[in-house]
């Protein structure tokens, strides 16, 4: 149970820091849609979207002050993998509208069908993947 | 009076910016303390039909646990307290576009366990690996944007577009 403490709290700071984005800005967080408004540089939202941006990149050196070691990352896939993961996160989000923050955590708080069936197809999806990998490569 | 206006759209957008600026840091905090940037961790959560790993269950959970009664909160007020109004999505269409966009971005993220938020934020630390995903992701959000490759369908889209924005149906 303990090792779930530090997923349950850090959920809880997504969750608020995607509820004070709609409070004081009025703007939902979907990392992927950010992310692309920061590309397109429309002439309005553009430096508040670099700004959220900016701040996610700070998260990972705050946590380093905060807890003392970096967060553990462990990237298995290879460059190629990586490449072709990469584009189909990119196009896919842009494509159906938002990811695991928009979709996930924004979509679902708001109880949006929508976003309920962007999830349940991510996620199978992402199931259906690993699994496949599996059956490929054991 | 003019000038007194300007300067008060100047400071509102000065705190806009600096609100952007913390709720992306204590997302990205959230995602560095959840284990959520961590690929092999992700793809244990994914990994249902073998050695399954339960923690990114919680992440969700308590974001959403968080977010939920925060949505239904903040949706009560008339406006937002830095903006004019609250900007949300208007389109209720569960189509092919959200449906196939979804799936992709699926795939991609079972195959290397990142998604946009933690990919991102994993820049800071986590080297070349994650540059490159994240490089390839900004070509296909741009090969979507710009190019013929993500016209197909958007004229539906921008037709969704022109429902009334503004407080949400429910809250």
């Amino acid at each position: 149970m303990e090792s779930y403490l530090p997923a349950l709290a850090g959920g809880l700071m997504i969750g608020l820091a995607v509820t004070l984005l709609l409070l004081l800005n009025g703007r939902i967080a979907g990392v992927s849609g950010l992310v692309a408004g920061v590309l397109r540089r429309p002439a309005g939202p553009w430096p508040v979207n670099a700004a959220f941006v900016a701040g996610l990149l700070a998260g990972a050196p705050l946590f380093l002050l905060a807890a003392g070691h970096w967060p553990a990352v462990r990237i298995e896939a290879s460059s190629g993998l990586l490449v072709a993961a990469g584009l189909l996160v990119g196009y896919g989000t842009r494509l159906g509208s938002g990811c695991t923050s928009g979709h996930g955590v924004a979509g679902l708080a708001r109880l949006s069908p929508r976003s309920l069936a962007a999830v349940l197809t991510f996620l199978a999806a992402g199931v259906a993947t690993v699994a496949l990998q599996h059956l490929v490569a054991p | 009076m003019t000038g007194g206006a300007g300067a008060r759209t100047g400071a509102l957008a000065a705190a806009r910016l600096l609100a952007a600026l913390a709720a992306g840091a204590l997302f990205g905090f959230g995602l560095s303390l959840s284990g959520m940037v961590d690929p092999t961790r992700v793809r244990g959560f994914l990994d249902v039909t073998g050695d399954w790993d339960p923690t990114l269950a919680f992440v969700l959970a308590g974001a959403v646990g968080a977010a939920l009664p925060g949505y239904r909160l903040v949706l009560r007020r008339r406006r937002p307290l830095l903006a004019e109004r609250f900007d949300l999505p208007t389109s209720r269409r569960i189509d092919g576009r959200l449906i196939g966009g979804s799936a992709l971005f699926g795939v991609g993220w079972g195959l290397a366990g990142f998604c946009p938020g933690p990919a991102v934020t994993a820049l800071s630390f986590a080297g070349m690996p994650a540059l490159l995903f994240v490089l390839a992701m900004l070509a296909g959000m741009m090969l979507h944007d710009r190019t013929a490759l993500g016209r197909l369908g958007t004229s539906r889209e921008s037709a969704s577009r022109g429902e009334a924005t503004g407080r949400p149906g429910r809250t």
